[in-house]
């Protein structure tokens, strides 16, 4: 028996480094596998129990090979704007933005997510939470391009910690009175742990509730014990991140998106706000502007497999004899019973409902364009 | 019955001239929660060392080698519906195919329980 691409690739010789919590891993039963060059866990007691938990209460995942960037200065904000295609100037302190580093034709260099981290009355600050296997190219695009007055500090002494899942907030309220009940979905706030600061972001990766807790690394195996300490919460690895990410559908960097991807292709034009795609003033504007007005070539897309045999990244999608597509991520959705995938396909078959094949080893498994997220998202927005 | 493994982590049951083929209980533990097997029909011609199956869990595919060459007789249709079954039976219910052995003599070069579980305890 002979395993293909995981999340991890085994075959190359490649140094890995030790996660913050590696030793916890280890203690909790997580099985590690290299990524993004690290140690990770890819699972404790299994993926599907993991996914089903995180859906049903409280799921703990250690992101710390995650890029944790500070960008302070007067003009920070006009500096991200020149890189980032969204609003950066109007995000409010406390808020949080999704946005994207492009490249100058536009291609997708990493996706990541910006926080207004400005105490009141200071100097302008930006946290940014950028992608492990990216993180260093990012920091240099960054340096290369954002003006000397602005600082730009990674913030390699913290961890960063997600918990993940319909009980999450509750958990926290035992950890953290009151912090959670001043935050909704894509908000942020500061505040202490015992003695040391812990940056709390209302955002993940599951389309759960949830948040993420950034804490000095040093000290971050004594917040996760006192957070698995609570019932409601287990320890989650890789692959049911992986899951749950897909259900949700999320893009996974290096695989949904890349350099050969941009914004519109892509799906992510929400990220795009009206005024800065008509102003433009950002690396890559000229093309994404252009693929706006024309419209995509080929589109991202979510797709609904039948029976229970999943497609996997790379495989060809067929709109008849014709090859329309690819995959680029796909697998089973525990949460459906079915598998599911997204795919980039020709735009003129990407309508909700056109029925598509894929090629899994020589078999056609018919495939349905389905909206996404393919299970719904369980976001906290506020009492209603 | 003699049982014998191969370090790829499959299994084979000999019971005459006709063989019962699976994986392991390390190898389902490393593959984690398998959602597909695709089987060989009966009549393939299998190869020892070669693909004769696929296994699909949740986190990836996995090729399944003959651990001799010979002919399928059968495939375990239980697993179409349940392929859970590989996860909790591996070694019992949970088995992939019968085949023919085409060479007793390719069963030598295989692995006993005691070799297997000494080969595990190394990896």
């Amino acid at each position: 028996m002979r395993s293909g691409a995981e999340m991890s690739d085994e075959d190359l010789p490649e140094t890995t480094e030790q996660l913050p919590l590696d030793a916890w891993h280890r203690a909790q039963g997580g099985r590690m596998v290299p990524f993004a060059g690290y140690a990770m866990p890819i699972q404790y007691e299994g993926i599907v129990a993991e996914h089903e938990w995180t859906r049903n209460h409280a799921g703990l995942f250690d992101v710390s090979h995650m890029g944790q960037l500070m960008i302070t200065g007067e003009n920070a904000a006009v500096e991200l704007e020149k890189l980032l295609p969204g609003a950066i100037a109007t995000l409010k302190p406390g808020r949080i933005r999704y946005s994207l580093l492009l490249d100058e034709n536009g291609g997708i260099l990493d996706d990541l997510m910006v926080t207004n981290v400005t105490p009141e009355g200071g100097e302008p600050a930006y946290y940014m939470v950028v992608n492990g296997a990216t993180k260093w190219d990012d920091i240099a695009h960054l340096r290369e391009h954002l003006a000397d007055e602005v600082t730009l500090t990674h913030l390699d002494e913290r961890a960063l910690l997600a918990l993940q899942g319909p009980e999450a907030a509750a958990v926290l309220e035992t950890l953290l009175p009151g912090v959670s009940a001043d935050l909704v979905f894509m908000q942020g706030t500061s505040c202490e742990w015992r003695g040391e600061a812990l940056g709390v972001g209302r955002s993940g990766y599951t389309g759960e509730d949830g948040f993420e807790l950034s804490y000095p690394a040093d000290k971050v195996a004594e917040l996760a014990e006192a957070l698995v300490a609570d019932d409601r919460v287990r320890p989650i690895g890789l692959g049911a991140r992986d899951s749950l990410r897909l259900e949700a559908g999320l893009p996974l960097y290096g695989h949904d998106l890349s350099p050969e991807t941009d914004p519109v292709s892509a799906g992510l034009t929400f990220a795009l706000t009206k005024k800065r795609r008509e102003e433009g003033g950002w690396m890559g504007h000229e093309r994404v502007a252009q693929v706006f007005a024309d419209g995509a070539a080929r589109k991202r897309v979510g797709l609904a497999l039948e029976g229970r045999l999943p497609a996997r990244e790379g495989a060809t999608v067929y709109f008849g004899d014709s090859e329309v597509g690819t995959v680029t991520s796909g697998g089973f959705s525990p949460t459906l019973g079915h598998p599911i995938a997204m795919a980039y396909v020709a735009s003129e078959h990407t309508a909700e409902g056109t029925v598509l094949e894929i090629e899994v080893r020589g078999k056609r498994l018919p495939a349905r364009v389905v909206p996404t997220p393919f299970v719904p998202h369980n976001y906290y927005r506020g009492d209603k | 019955m003699a049982r014998y493994f191969t370090d790829e982590h499959e299994w084979i049951d000999v019971d005459g001239d006709v063989a019962t083929v699976g994986i392991t209980d390390y190898a389902q533990g490393q593959l984690g929660d398998i959602v597909f097997v695709e089987l060989p029909q009966p009549g393939t011609q299998v190869q020892k060392g070669k693909d004769a199956a696929v296994v699909e869990s949740v986190k990836a595919a996995s090729d399944v080698y003959a651990p001799i060459t010979g002919e399928v007789t059968e495939a375990n249709d239980a697993l179409d519906g349940d392929p859970a079954l590989v996860n909790t039976a591996p070694e019992g219910e949970g088995w992939f195919f019968k085949m023919t052995i085409a060479d007793q003599g390719e069963l030598g070069g295989l692995m006993d329980a005691a070799a297997y579980k000494s080969f595990c305890d190394s990896l």
